[in-house]
């Protein structure tokens, strides 16, 4: 669906990342982890196409005035990347912004019982937040958050807050332990009692170190990609992805907006 | 005082009698169906499919597409589900919608040109066939044909051979004179000319040194485009008899009503509806408020009604 959104916070969270906060229809309540939005940034036409954001949170919020009934919000966290995301960083409160969705095919929840392990680098933990709301109602859940320096670990508490136990990396060793997160990720794995299911957003690099990991263990692991795009509906086909098949000889491409963004890794061709 | 009754919005397109000029255009609105929650495929004159070849393709490596000031760059490469599929998968589609559909379509040589022809010529649902002599994104599959005016000739005449449907040829702006592939076309049994198509362009990352886009090179739309193709469809339309399918960069009603001054019978609606998926039939609505509030009760006077 297409719907115009009153920002009611815009917050820089970490330098160069940004949590906004905007209204959002009813519909939106029931966006499920994993999902997106396409973003105007402005009615003009530069910048001229949408930009895609993770659904970071949904939830409810009282209106200041007196006898507001509860409404729903929306939340993304962004990272200010290029001219589009500098000028949403602009934006304030009661600035208006047109929206397109929820988008895509979310994350599946998997079985109550399993270990849940999620791995995020940088912003894209923008999406795993959402998820991890979702799985500690009935699984254990732990977080990877991974970065090049303390200020790409982001919302740590919040993902605190909600009982996940959270492990830390960043290259420069500014926070948590110095390295890549797929270690910490590493380590828990190698005492795993029992059956988990790993969840991941980020990086490329990270995604593939993480696929790889899966797969040799044979856990299930489901990864949520970024695609250049236009629509965000299917139709311009620019943010397609290699499948597991693909080859020169005989490409397969799979839909980011509309088959993903969230991939089990085992569809996809990684190692590129 | 002018009465504000409904103006009239229709128009015929070699036989196609279409509720009003608005279409949306190939490759910006996939096979109908992807936008079925956005637009009232009924509110507006018809829609294009996603270019359709014999056997499916599945399009050029990544990146695909890159956003420049004004405009975008893409080289999808042709991606489609082949006619086949086309056939069992899509078309059922179009019989619910009650709207004029077009299929665009493309061959690697005059003989496959004319075999699409053909086996589209065959569905019911298909009111009418577009062809694509213009891609510049695959070495074939178009812009081969779209930039000799011989060339163009042997495929259209194929096609118009293969089919009785209205024939519509998509046209290139990457050539010297548009008028000369124009006139080429029409005298090789062409119903319309829709115009323009992309236009090549190019994009670099400078700290990269690379081109950012895989095919290095792709094709340009957006509101940028809108003054070279308004231009190429003046042109044309001074040069031709078929009516003329003007596309390029039309965001608004404004920029519609343009292009039929300029001597478009019917528009495409493209980049934009990626921006807005909505915006075709968007477009429509406002058109006809303009006409209302201009007192025009029919909006067939406004084709070539520039005053130069």
């Amino acid at each position: 669906m297409q719907f115009t959104a009153m920002i009611l916070s815009n917050v820089e969270v970490s330098p160069g990342y940004w949590r906004m906060r905007m209204t959002a229809p009813p519909e939106c309540a029931e966006s499920r982890p994993g999902q997106f939005v396409m973003v105007r940034v402005n009615g003009a036409i530069d910048p001229l196409l949408r930009r895609p954001f993770g659904i970071f949170d949904i939830g409810t919020y009282t209106p200041a005035q007196s006898g507001a009934v509860p409404q729903p919000y929306l939340e993304m966290l962004y990272r200010v990347v290029g001219k589009g995301t500098a000028m949403l960083s602009t934006l304030h409160g009661s600035d208006l912004l047109d929206i397109l969705g929820p988008l895509g095919k979310g994350f599946d929840l998997g079985a109550a019982d399993e270990e849940k392990l999620i791995v995020g680098g940088g912003v894209g933990l923008a999406p795993l937040y959402l998820l991890a709301k979702e799985l500690v109602k009935e699984s254990k859940v732990r977080l990877f958050a991974g970065g090049r320096t303390r200020d790409d670990i982001l919302c740590i508490t919040e993902f605190e807050r909600l009982g996940v136990e959270c492990y830390t990396a960043t290259e420069d060793g500014s926070l948590g332990e110095c390295g890549l997160v797929t270690e910490a990720l590493l380590r828990r794995l190698n005492q795993l009692q029992g059956r988990a299911t790993i969840y991941a957003c980020g990086p490329h690099g990270m995604l593939n170190a993480v696929a790889e990991i899966a797969a040799g263990r044979n856990i299930p692991c489901q990864v949520s990609l970024e695609g250049y795009m236009a629509c965000g509906v299917g139709a311009c086909l620019g943010c397609v992805a290699p499948g597991h098949s693909h080859s020169a000889e005989n490409p397969d491409y799979r839909c980011v907006c509309t088959e993903g963004p969230v991939f089990d890794s085992g569809e996809l061709k990684w190692g590129e | 005082m002018k009465s504000a009754t409904k103006p009239d919005m229709t128009v015929n397109l070699a036989g196609m009698k279409l509720r009003n000029p608005v279409m949306t255009a190939s490759g910006t609105f996939g096979y109908g169906e992807e936008f079925a929650d956005y637009v009232d495929l009924a509110s507006i004159g018809a829609f294009v499919t996603k270019g359709l070849s014999l056997k499916p393709r599945a399009g050029n490596p990544t990146p695909r597409i890159v956003e420049t000031p004004g405009g975008m760059l893409n080289a999808i490469g042709l991606q489609n589900v082949g006619i086949d599929a086309f056939i069992a998968k899509k078309v059922p589609f179009l019989r619910s919608v009650g709207t004029p559909a077009i299929a665009n379509f493309f061959g690697s040589t005059v003989a496959e040109y004319a075999e699409m022809a053909r086996r589209l010529d065959e569905i019911p649902e298909v009111a009418g066939l577009e062809v694509n002599i213009s891609c510049p994104n695959v070495k074939q599959g178009g812009i081969v044909f779209g930039t000799d005016p011989d060339c163009a000739a042997s495929v259209v005449s194929a096609c118009r051979a293969a089919t009785k449907k209205p024939l519509i040829v998509k046209l290139s702006p990457n050539v010297t004179d548009v008028v000369v592939m124009a006139r080429a076309c029409e005298d090789a049994g062409a119903d319309v000319l829709s115009l323009i198509n992309t236009l090549t362009g190019m994009a670099i990352d400078l700290n990269r040194r690379r081109p950012i886009l895989a095919n290095i090179t792709g094709g340009f739309s957006g509101p940028a485009i809108k003054p070279i193709a308004l231009r190429m469809v003046w042109q044309v339309a001074k040069a031709v008899k078929l009516p003329i399918i003007g596309i390029g960069g039309i965001m608004n009603a404004v920029d519609a009503l343009e292009f039929m001054l300029a001597g478009a019978t019917a528009v495409q609606i493209g980049t934009a509806s990626f921006i807005n998926p909505g915006a075709a039939q968007k477009i429509a609505e406002d058109m006809e408020a303009w006409l209302v509030a201009n007192g025009v009760a029919d909006i067939k006077s406004m084709i070539g009604a520039l005053e130069t």
